[in-house]
C-alpha cells in the first residue's frame, strides 16, 4: 500500500474542531461533512486537495474531541496519508479503526514543506520527498494494528476473527 | 492503579506499559453525535445484538431537545437502536443529562470499572477509581458487539497533591494549572494518576472536573484513589458493586509532579489552547460578552451552588449574556428546589435544560465574530463556540460568575 501526492502543511495541535467543526455534526454523512474539512484554518483545502495528497503536521495532531468524523472527512477528501510529529491518542486510534493511514515521523514533519511532492510506502514506513530528494523512515505499525488495517478496519477484523474461531 | 484495573479486565496477573491487551468492558457509552456513526458501522458489519443490554449506555445530550431537523434524525436513529436492542441505560429528553454528569449521578459507572465511551470526556469517571477512556464510534460499535476493546497499556504520571485548596478555588483551577504546566500533549498516551494527602480535601465534584479535563493534556485517562469521599458518593447509588484497586507503594511512574493545592489561584485558559493559562487576576482588562456556566466539566451541583452564592441578589453586568446550564435533570430540579433557579433569573441570567450545546458550538449560546466568552467548559480552540474570530476563556464557575457581574474577567474575591 502506498500513496503519492502534494503536501498540505499544518502547525502543532491541529484539533478536531478545526478538522470538522461541531456545527456540522448534525449529520453522519461523510460526503456532506467532507465539504467542510479544515475550513476553520484553511478554506482552500477542500478546493485544492486531490486523491493521494498528504497532510503534514506538527505535534499532537487531532487533539480534542473523540469525533471519528475527523479522520473520516480527511480520508473522504481523498487524503492518502497524514504524517505528523505526534498524534492525539483518540485520533490515532480512530484513524486506524477507519483505515486512514497515519505515520509519526518528527524529521519528515519538520522538513517537508507545503506543496512538496511526497510518496509514502505504508508497509515499510518509507517517506520520499521527491521535491527535495530526501527520504525518511517512519516506524511501521505493530503487527496487531497492521492486521486491523489489512482487514479494512476494526469491525472487519473482528468479523474475520469470529469466522476463524 | 490503571494497570491493575486493565490487568484484571484482561484476565492477566499483571500488565506492563506498552503491552497490547484485549480487555472486558463494564460500560460502553455513546451520545447523539457519535452513536449514529457507531450504529451504521455496527449494522454494516452485520452484528445483530449488543453484548449486554445492561452494559450499553446511550445518552442524547449534545443537540437535544433537537436543534434542527438533521439533529432530530440523529436522535431518532439512536432512539430506534436503543429500543430495538432494549438498551436499559438509554436517556432521552426528560431524563437525560450531560453524559458525564449523568452516569456517575445515576450510578451507572462505579469504582473498578473498565469503561469506553465515544466521547473524549469519558475520562471523567476516573474520579470514581475506574479506568475510563474516550474512543471513537467504531470502537463503540466493536465494544457494543463484543464487550471488549483493545488497549495499549499506558505508562503513568503521578500527581502528588498536597494541602488544601484556597476557598475561592476549585477542581477546575487545579486541572487548568496542571495543563498550563505540562501542556496539551504533556500526558499524551499516558495515565494521569492523582494521589497524595491533598486528595482527601477534594470533593467528588472537584475530582470529576479534574479527571474530565485529563484529555486536554492528551491523557488516556485520569484516575483518583478510592477513599471515604468516593465510598460516601457511591453508597446507595450504584447498581453494581464497586471494586477497589490500590496503587502499589512501589508502582512505577514515568514522572512524579508535586502540586501544592494551597498555592493554586483562580486560573483562566486564554484562546486558543487550554494550556494557555494565566491567573485570573492578570486578565482584568479583558471585556466579555457572554458567560457560560455548565458542561460536563462544571455543570454539577457544587458548580451551581458556587454560581448561586456569587450571583444571588446581584445583577449580571449590562451587555453580558449569562447562560447557566445544570448538567442533569436532577441538578436542574435541585436548583429549582433550593431557589437557585429564581436567583439566577433575578440576576439576569438564563437557565437552560441540560445540554452540551454551546460548549462545542452546537447551539444555545453561539458567538459572533469578535465576541468573547468566559466559560466553565473544557476547550477554547478556534471556532469552538461559534465564529472563528470569537474567543473562549476557560475558567472555574466562581471566576465565570464573578466575571458575569463585572463584564470583565474577574477574580472571585473581587465580588
Amino acid at each position: 500500500m502506498n500513496t503519492k501526492g502534494k503536501v498540505f502543511k499544518y502547525p502543532d495541535n491541529v484539533d478536531t474542531d478545526v478538522i470538522i467543526p461541531a456545527r456540522y455534526l448534525n449529520t453522519a454523512n461523510a460526503q456532506e461533512l467532507a465539504l467542510h474539512c479544515m475550513e476553520d484554518i484553511d478554506t482552500e483545502f477542500v478546493k485544492k486537495v486531490e486523491k493521494g495528497d498528504v497532510m503534514v503536521a506538527g505535534w499532537n495532531f487531532g487533539c480534542g474531541s473523540s469525533r471519528e468524523h475527523a479522520p473520516l472527512v480527511i480520508k473522504t477528501c481523498g487524503t492518502g496519508c497524514v504524517i505528523a510529529k505526534s498524534f492525539a491518542r483518540i485520533f490515532y486510534r480512530n484513524a486506524i479503526n477507519i483505515g486512514l493511514p497515519i505515520l509519526e515521523c518528527e524529521e519528515a514533519a519538520e522538513e517537508i514543506n507545503a506543496n512538496d511532492e511526497v510518496s509514502v510506502d505504508f508497509d515499510t514506513g518509507l517517506i520520499t520527498n521527491h521535491t527535495s530528494g530526501k527520504t525518511y523512515k517512519a516506524q511501521p505499525f505493530p503487527p496487531f494494528i497492521q492486521n486491523i488495517i489489512k482487514c479494512g478496519g476494526l469491525l472487519k477484523s473482528l468479523k474475520e476473527g469470529e469466522n476463524n474461531d | 492503579m490503571t494497570q491493575k484495573i486493565l490487568a484484571a479486565h484482561a484476565g492477566l496477573e499483571s500488565v506492563t506499559a506498552g503491552q497490547l491487551i484485549n480487555a472486558k468492558l463494564d460500560i460502553v457509552l455513546g451520545n447523539d453525535i457519535t452513536t449514529p456513526v457507531a450504529v451504521n458501522e455496527f449494522q454494516k458489519a452485520g452484528f445483530n445484538k449488543v453484548f449486554d443490554k445492561d452494559r450499553v449506555a446511550i445518552v442524547l445530550d449534545h443537540f437535544v431537545p433537537n436543534k434542527d431537523i438533521k439533529a432530530a434524525e440523529q436522535s431518532k436513529q439512536c432512539r430506534e437502536f436503543a429500543c430495538s436492542h432494549c438498551v436499559s441505560h438509554f436517556y432521552d429528553v426528560g431524563k437525560m443529562g450531560i453524559e458525564h454528569a449523568l452516569l456517575p449521578e445515576q450510578g451507572v459507572v462505579t469504582a473498578g470499572d473498565c469503561i469506553i465511551g465515544a466521547d473524549s470526556h469519558t475520562c471523567t469517571y476516573g474520579a470514581l477509581g475506574a479506568f475510563s477512556t474516550g474512543v471513537g464510534s467504531t470502537d463503540m460499535a466493536a465494544g457494543m458487539a463484543t464487550g471488549t476493546a483493545w488497549f495499549k497499556v499506558p505508562s503513568a504520571i503521578k500527581f502528588n497533591l498536597k494541602n488544601k485548596l484556597p476557598s475561592n478555588c476549585s477542581g477546575k483551577d487545579v486541572i487548568l494549572t496542571i495543563i498550563g504546566m505540562i501542556g496539551v500533549d504533556g500526558a499524551l498516551y499516558k495515565s494521569m494518576e492523582f494521589c497524595g494527602d491533598g486528595v482527601a480535601s477534594l470533593s467528588m465534584d472537584d475530582r470529576l472536573c479534574i479527571c474530565n479535563m485529563a484529555i486536554e493534556a492528551g491523557a488516556k485517562n485520569g484516575i483518583f484513589p478510592v477513599d471515604e469521599v468516593t465510598k460516601a458518593y457511591l453508597n446507595g447509588r450504584c447498581e453494581r458493586n464497586p471494586v477497589v484497586y490500590e496503587a502499589d507503594t512501589d508502582a512505577e511512574y514515568e514522572k512524579v509532579i508535586d502540586i501544592d493545592l494551597s498555592e493554586i489561584v483562580p486560573t483562566v485558559a486564554c484562546p486558543h489552547l487550554p494550556e494557555n493559562t494565566h491567573p485570573a487576576s492578570e486578565l482584568t482588562d479583558i471585556k466579555i460578552d457572554q458567560v457560560v456556566i455548565g458542561s460536563c466539566t462544571n455543570g454539577r451541583m457544587e458548580d451551581m451552588e458556587t454560581a448561586y452564592k456569587i450571583l444571588n441578589g446581584k445583577k449580571v453586568a449590562c451587555g453580558v449574556r449569562c447562560i447557566i446550564i445544570p448538567g442533569t435533570m436532577q441538578i436542574l430540579r435541585e436548583c429549582v428546589e433550593k431557589g437557585y433557579y429564581t436567583a439566577f433569573i433575578d440576576a439576569g441570567a438564563v437557565v437552560s435544560t441540560p445540554t452540551c450545546g454551546p460548549c462545542l458550538g452546537g447551539y444555545m449560546g453561539i458567538l459572533a465574530a469578535g465576541e468573547r466568552c468566559i466559560a466553565t467548559t473544557n476547550r477554547n480552540f478556534v471556532g469552538r463556540m461559534g465564529h472563528t474570530e470569537s474567543e473562549v476563556y476557560l475558567a472555574s464557575p466562581a471566576t465565570a460568575a464573578a466575571s458575569a457581574l463585572t463584564g470583565y474577567i474577574t477574580h472571585p474575591k473581587e465580588v
